[in-house]
């Protein structure tokens, strides 16, 4: 096991995961369970490489959405990816970063909030 | 109940400019009562929609400021932010007054003032709308439309000029635009060559930072009646969400937030898609032209870039959008563009739209806030 925090989504008592949770779930139903999508691998929906980039972030910055497949159950995710190299249908997984963005440089509260998380690494 | 009439309108240059949001505010605010023929003290209610006056220049307050800079106490203020769509929800919240019976004369005026800041400073105020989960990673509107682009063009094999001549004609249409940020014209090399954004999409994919404002009078038609023969109505008018993480939705190319709230404005209008005659689309990025033209009802899903191939969005196609240029050309002053929009479409439907005049008696304007999050429709009548 590893000493990374989860990529925590929640799971609803009607079977749906969302990243991130939510009180309520998308049809309603209440929390009932965590899943830690770090233990799972994705596929790229989507990608971009944002060059405009705001304060305390990497320049460029390549972003994905992801879909992972929870024994069966879709559930999606945005994030960076490790690369530019990277293209829709690709398979990655999730690795751990500990400070995705310099904290106090942009307008959000540096305690309002975590920065570390997880990026994106294509599976070869 | 009866229909809510808006009987005059202003808005200011757009662009870069030496005035804060109060004087901002104040000059769209005296010539909308000008325009109307209206006092402030007959105001009931005094609507502004400003998204962030705080964040960008350390003003709060500023519904109180605006009453009073126009004597228009003691009429109840109230500031509307909705991010991006602050205006369109200023619009239904100015109509909800008069049509509930509350007030009998209420003045709406969007405005923001932006360009003090540096782009990074300012994309970062307007990131400040996301969760937490996509704010650490960096996202931005314009990274969400790099996405959502990347997807429609792969999803629906349209080409990637079909996305730069949105631009290439909302420039078109903003030169003859006196208010319009840009008016100027750009050719098809020209954005296909500019330097890349948020990849695919490049930099005349997306609008100007911008400060300005724009305002409207409502009332009762049977009041309009007393100022003015030449009024228009809201036939009909409704507001939506969509989720707030944008990538839970699951197809980012549909906006949820579009097709309810057109859904609810055609039922009050007792109108179709096919019943429009001109529309302003919340064009802040080419890539949203196409999911709201598509969202509104205009086109099947994936179909907008063949009309845009085509001409028929074009000011003398078949059915006009962004006659006023857009956010593209005319610029996107936050809490102004919302309601500059119904601006361009009460012009259109009155015939005083000069030398953008398109032959339209029903118009429509979609102001979508962060990327597809919040969303208002109108639809407005020549009387």
């Amino acid at each position: 096991m590893s000493d990374n925090p989860p990529l925590e989504a929640y799971r609803y008592s009607d079977g749906s995961i969302t990243y991130p949770g939510h009180p309520i779930g998308p049809d309603g139903s209440e929390p009932v369970d965590t899943v830690d999508l770090s233990e799972y691998t994705a596929e790229v929906i989507t990608w971009t490489t944002s060059m405009a980039t705001p304060p305390g972030v990497r320049q460029p910055n390549t972003l994905a959405i992801v879909e992972f497949d929870v024994d069966g159950e879709p559930v999606r995710a945005l994030g960076q990816v490790t690369t530019d190299d990277v293209e829709i249908g690709d398979e990655v997984k999730a690795v751990y970063c500990d400070e995705l963005r310099e904290p106090g440089v942009g307008i959000k509260e540096p305690e309002s909030q975590d920065w570390d998380g997880y990026r994106f690494e294509p599976v070869q | 109940m009866e229909r809510v009439a808006i009987i005059g309108a202003s808005m200011t240059k757009f662009g870069q400019r030496d005035a804060w949001i109060r004087e901002l505010l104040a000059q769209a605010g005296q010539e909308c009562l000008e325009d109307a023929g209206v006092s402030p003290d007959a105001l009931d209610h005094l609507y502004v929609s400003n998204m962030a006056s705080g964040e960008f220049e350390g003003q709060t307050g500023v519904p109180n400021a605006l009453a009073h800079d126009l004597a228009a106490m003691p009429a109840y203020t109230a500031r509307i932010d909705q991010t991006s769509s602050s205006g369109g929800a200023g619009v239904y919240h100015a109509w909800q007054s008069i049509a509930s019976g509350a007030s009998e004369m209420t003045m709406l005026v969007g405005g923001e003032k932006m360009t003090h800041k540096t782009t990074a400073e300012a994309t970062d105020v307007i990131a400040s709308i996301t969760h937490p989960a996509e704010y650490k990673h960096g996202v931005t509107l314009p990274s969400f439309a790099g996405l959502t682009a990347r997807l429609y063009l792969d999803t629906y094999d349209a080409p990637r000029e079909s996305l730069a001549k949105v631009a290439v004609k909302n420039h078109k249409n903003g030169v003859d635009n006196p208010h319009a940020q840009f008016q100027k014209e750009v050719d098809l090399d020209t954005v296909m060559e500019s330097p890349i954004v948020a990849d695919p999409l490049r930099l005349y994919d997306f609008c100007p930072i911008t400060d300005g404002s724009a305002a409207l009078m409502f009332c009762p038609e049977s009041v309009a009646r007393e100022y003015t023969d030449n009024y228009a109505v809201i036939s009909g008018i409704g507001g939506a969400t969509d989720t707030h993480v944008v990538h839970e939705r699951s197809d980012p190319t549909t906006m949820g937030g579009v097709v309810k709230s057109s859904e609810i404005a055609y039922e009050m209008a007792d109108l179709g898609p096919d019943d429009i005659e001109v529309a302003e689309l919340h064009d802040m990025f080419t890539i949203l032209e196409f999911l709201q033209a598509e969202g509104v009802g205009f086109f099947d899903e994936g179909e907008a870039w063949k009309a845009v191939e085509e001409g028929v969005t074009e000011r003398d196609g078949e059915l006009p959008i962004n006659t006023s240029g857009g956010l593209k050309s005319k610029g996107h002053p936050l809490g102004a563009s919302g309601v500059a929009q119904v601006y361009e479409v009460y012009k259109q439907v009155l015939g005083e739209a000069g030398p953008r005049q398109v032959d339209a008696n029903v118009g429509l304007a979609t102001n979508v806030g962060g990327f597809g999050n919040c969303v208002s429709t109108t639809i407005l009548e020549g009387n």
